[in-house]
């Protein structure tokens, strides 16, 4: 808990990018022992400053205090050097070598002979994953694990850098609530021992349970700190946005229409007996720990995986499905779970991903109707509010929040009846998550139905008419929005 | 955040994008032939430059193909050694008494054969292109061998012979044959649906194969072309040598690659214009034609060459790369 000198101060911080003034004159201090937590939208300066922190970019401006002496870190081994670890939010493990392998990049223990000693290595890391609790093999390739035993990894690898100071962005995205929860049981123990701990998050609930202080930043600029007991999730928020947002979620629920979808027994590979329907004009959240089989379903449907058993029936009428240009035609769509792997080409244009599942209405064989093509990327960039200068402006100069954007744009341009969502506020700021929530309700009333798979309970609660819970590969309920709650829903998701 | 706006575009001012585009190896152009002029007053004749566009088709042929199959994120190994084999069939179909017109379908159809092959191994298994078709090349290179014993095929028809050598007016029909091709090229690629698909599989196959592109279908027409566009360079040069060669060639695909990635198309797909390419393997032409016209030794010109193109790859990414970190925020 709070001692007397902060461990970590950061001072009057200022770094400017071409055409960016990242940070204007941001202060931080951290003691030892205190979970503190930074909040911001996309774009307000997070990223910047634990990148600081780690050494990856230099500060133009300000100090670094470390136990009251200004250091300097201008790379990441000096970052080490000073006890700073960081988790970042893009995993950087090294897919085809193990776990033990990536624990110990760059500092491999060796024999006397000169060869890498695996055996003490294994053993060591070994030890690192149970003291975490984490049931892993070290020899287990990364390739093999999921992404939220990946996260894990790296926050062993993080930890077993004996670091006094630990940075973590956004370590819970894709965990499930029983690994979020031994992960704050660690980060207790961890400040027990006195480290310092950077907790940057956009989730609202896991800052009131695990952080003690919370500082917001936004566009670049030092909005405030808090102590977590003393405010509340709306403060924050009106802090983050600069606005009061009044209804975070907001929704019209409808669970009375016809069936547009029946699902029954449906199998392939991953799933066993799934069985739902989806009513028209409805959202029909998806829940389960990672690995219950949700993303799978989808893409049973879509035509990507196999179907092996079951039935599909579409507006009545059973559909054999083939591929999934055949299920984009009859009016599925579907933004994928990670969308830098699955959703956008990043060094195409903003016109490029808009444009793309709807080239039939403006390339007849030869001939390109540009004006065509301009008014669907104009009309869809301007109906989701995507904050880029124009359609030209390449995707990997936008944010997270407007690339999720321009994946969901880019399927409601192709008018779909069913809207599928894996995740589709993943790493996104508030402000974006709360427009996008909007969009969902809008399109429902209008009449799309919406299948969204989450593992933001609150999200899922607040927002769904319906919710199909899923438990390794098959489904275990279907709770209306009335009586789903966060106990029902996790008992569903349990196998007993 | 910056902006980065791609200037990789097509828009209705086609020509003018181009020259901005390519600016960088425009200018590398212009000076190696202002360098050739400079040394040898023959470099600027119009013969000179007719030969120098009849010597680039051959290259230009297969980097069309090459060009598709590298934006797609693949690569063709194998168009050398198809090269070779279809030069040594146009030779044996001519032989046989085959007619002219007959003898080049049947060559247009070995090229696609192949091509069909080696595209439908790729798009069906999980084998990489590299491995593909290099295995293909050595298979077809062999076959070459075992069928001619080694031995060059004359080839005396002189309607077929004219395909290669001869002339419409000034311009050579190589050039003419370049030129539809290229426009076909540029029209697959920048108007066609299919053209959108190749950059969208090159670009993020995953995210290509969930917006309901069919991603096996499109691997195996850009291999198919590419064996096409081995088929028509061979064409032409069996007629200008005037005999199927078993070694013709040898290092195609190595040229092909090089004019490609010149003229900035980047090895890991998903963007480049057809515009660089045609650059690239005019600079390369211009290397070899200039040298021999100052009389530089051949061995010396392999290796101007290498650095050459080295130096213009590594100026073509230190461009991109300023521009990126530009973006990181």
């Amino acid at each position: 808990m709070p001692k007397n000198t902060p461990l970590l101060e950061l001072k009057d911080i200022h770094k400017r990018f071409p055409g960016v003034y990242a940070l204007q004159g941001v202060s931080f201090d951290l003691y030892s022992g205190e979970v503190h937590a930074l909040l911001g939208e996309n774009g307000a300066g997070k990223s910047t400053l634990v990148k600081i922190l780690s050494g990856i970019y230099s500060k133009d401006q300000g100090e670094i205090v470390i136990d009251g002496k200004p250091v300097k870190i201008t790379n990441a081994n000096e970052a080490l050097e000073n006890g700073l670890s960081v988790i970042h939010q893009e995993l950087v493990l090294v897919p085809h070598l193990s776990i033990a392998e990536n624990l110990f990049l760059g500092r491999e223990p060796m024999l006397r002979n000169g060869l890498v000693d695996f055996k003490s290595m294994n053993v060591q890391t070994q030890k690192f994953l149970a003291e975490f609790g984490l049931s892993l093999e070290p020899e287990a390739e990364i390739a093999s694990l999921t992404i939220a035993q990946q996260q894990m990894v790296e926050v062993v690898k993080a930890i077993s850098f004996n670091a006094r100071i630990i940075a973590m962005d956004e370590p819970t995205s894709s965990l499930t609530d029983k690994e979020v929860n031994s992960l704050f049981s660690h980060i207790r123990d961890l400040a027990k021992r006195g480290i310092g701990i950077i907790y940057i998050s956009h989730r609202m609930s896991e800052l009131f349970e695990i952080a003690d202080r919370v500082t917001v930043l936004r566009d670049g600029k030092y909005i405030g700190t808090r102590n977590v007991n003393e405010t509340t999730a709306d403060e924050l928020i009106t802090m983050t946005v600069g606005r009061p947002i009044s209804k975070y979620y907001n929704r019209t629920y409808n669970t009375n229409n016809e069936v547009i979808l029946e699902v029954k027994d449906l199998c392939s590979r991953k799933v066993k007996n799934v069985n739902f329907d989806l009513r028209k004009g409805e959202i029909l959240g998806f829940s389960g720990l990672v690995g219950a089989g949700r993303s799978e379903t989808m893409r049973a449907i879509l035509g990507i995986d196999k179907i092996t058993g079951g039935t599909v029936e579409f507006e009545g009428e059973k559909i054999q499905v083939k591929n999934t240009a055949q299920m984009i035609e009859k009016g599925f769509s579907m933004v994928p779970e990670d969308r830098k792997e699955e959703g956008i080409f990043l060094f195409q244009t903003l016109k490029f991903n808009l444009t793309l599942k709807t080239i039939k209405e403006f390339i007849h064989f030869i001939f390109v109707k540009n004006a065509k093509e301009d008014e669907i990327a104009d009309k869809y960039m301007h109906s989701l509010s995507i904050k880029a200068p124009d359609t030209q402006t390449v995707m990997n100069s936008l944010s997270g929040g407007n690339q999720q954007k321009v994946v969901i744009s880019s399927w409601l341009a192709t008018q779909p009846k069913i809207l599928i969502l894996d995740e589709p506020t993943r790493g996104i700021d508030v402000g974006t998550k709360s427009e996008i929530y909007e969009i969902m309700n809008e399109l429902a009333k209008k009449g799309v139905s919406i299948m969204m798979i989450s593992s933001d309970l609150p999200e899922i609660l607040n927002l769904s008419d319906r919710v199909v819970v899923m438990c390794e590969g098959t489904t275990t309920a279907i709770l209306d929005h009335t009586e789903a709650t966060q106990e029902k829903v996790l008992q569903c998701a349990v196998k007993i | 955040m910056t902006v980065n706006t791609l200037k990789n575009n097509v828009q209705k001012n086609g020509l003018l994008l181009s020259i901005k585009r390519n600016l960088g190896i425009l200018v590398g152009l212009a000076i190696l032939c202002t360098i050739i002029a400079i040394n040898s007053p023959v470099f600027l004749t119009t013969k000179n430059i007719m030969n120098v566009l009849r010597q680039i088709s051959a290259n230009l042929f297969v980097a069309c193909g090459m060009t598709i199959i590298l934006i797609a994120g693949g690569i063709d190994l194998s168009v050398g050694s198809t090269i070779a084999v279809i030069g040594v069939a146009a030779a044996s179909f001519l032989d046989m008494g085959m007619s002219v017109p007959l003898t080049v379908l049947a060559c247009l159809g070995v090229g696609a054969f192949i091509g069909f092959i080696n595209g439908f191994i790729i798009s069906r298994t999980k084998i990489t292109p590299f491995i593909v078709t290099l295995s293909m090349a050595n298979v077809l290179r062999g076959l070459a061998y075992v069928y001619t014993g080694a031995t060059t095929i004359r080839i005396n028809d002189r309607g077929y012979i004219n395909i290669g050598t001869g002339f419409l007016g000034p311009v050579p029909l190589p050039a003419i044959y370049i030129a539809v091709v290229l426009m076909i090229v540029y029209l697959i690629l920048n108007k066609s649906r299919l053209g959108r698909h190749i950059y969208a599989i090159g670009g993020n196959e995953k995210a290509a194969r969930f917006s309901g592109i069919d991603v096996k279908k499109v691997r195996l027409l850009i291999y198919i072309f590419s064996g096409l566009m081995a088929a028509v360079a061979s064409i032409t040069l069996s007629a200008r040598s005037y005999s199927g060669n078993p070694t013709a060639g040898e290092g195609a695909e190595m040229d092909a690659i090089a004019a490609v990635v010149l003229g900035g198309i980047s090895m890991a797909g998903g963007n480049g214009h057809i515009s660089g390419t045609i650059i690239g393997a005019l600079i390369i032409g211009v290397i070899n034609n200039g040298l021999n016209l100052m009389g530089i030794h051949s061995f010396w010109q392999m290796i101007l060459k290498g650095v050459i193109i080295l130096v213009a790859v590594y100026a073509d990414y230190m461009k991109n790369a300023r521009s990126n970190k530009a973006s990181e925020a």
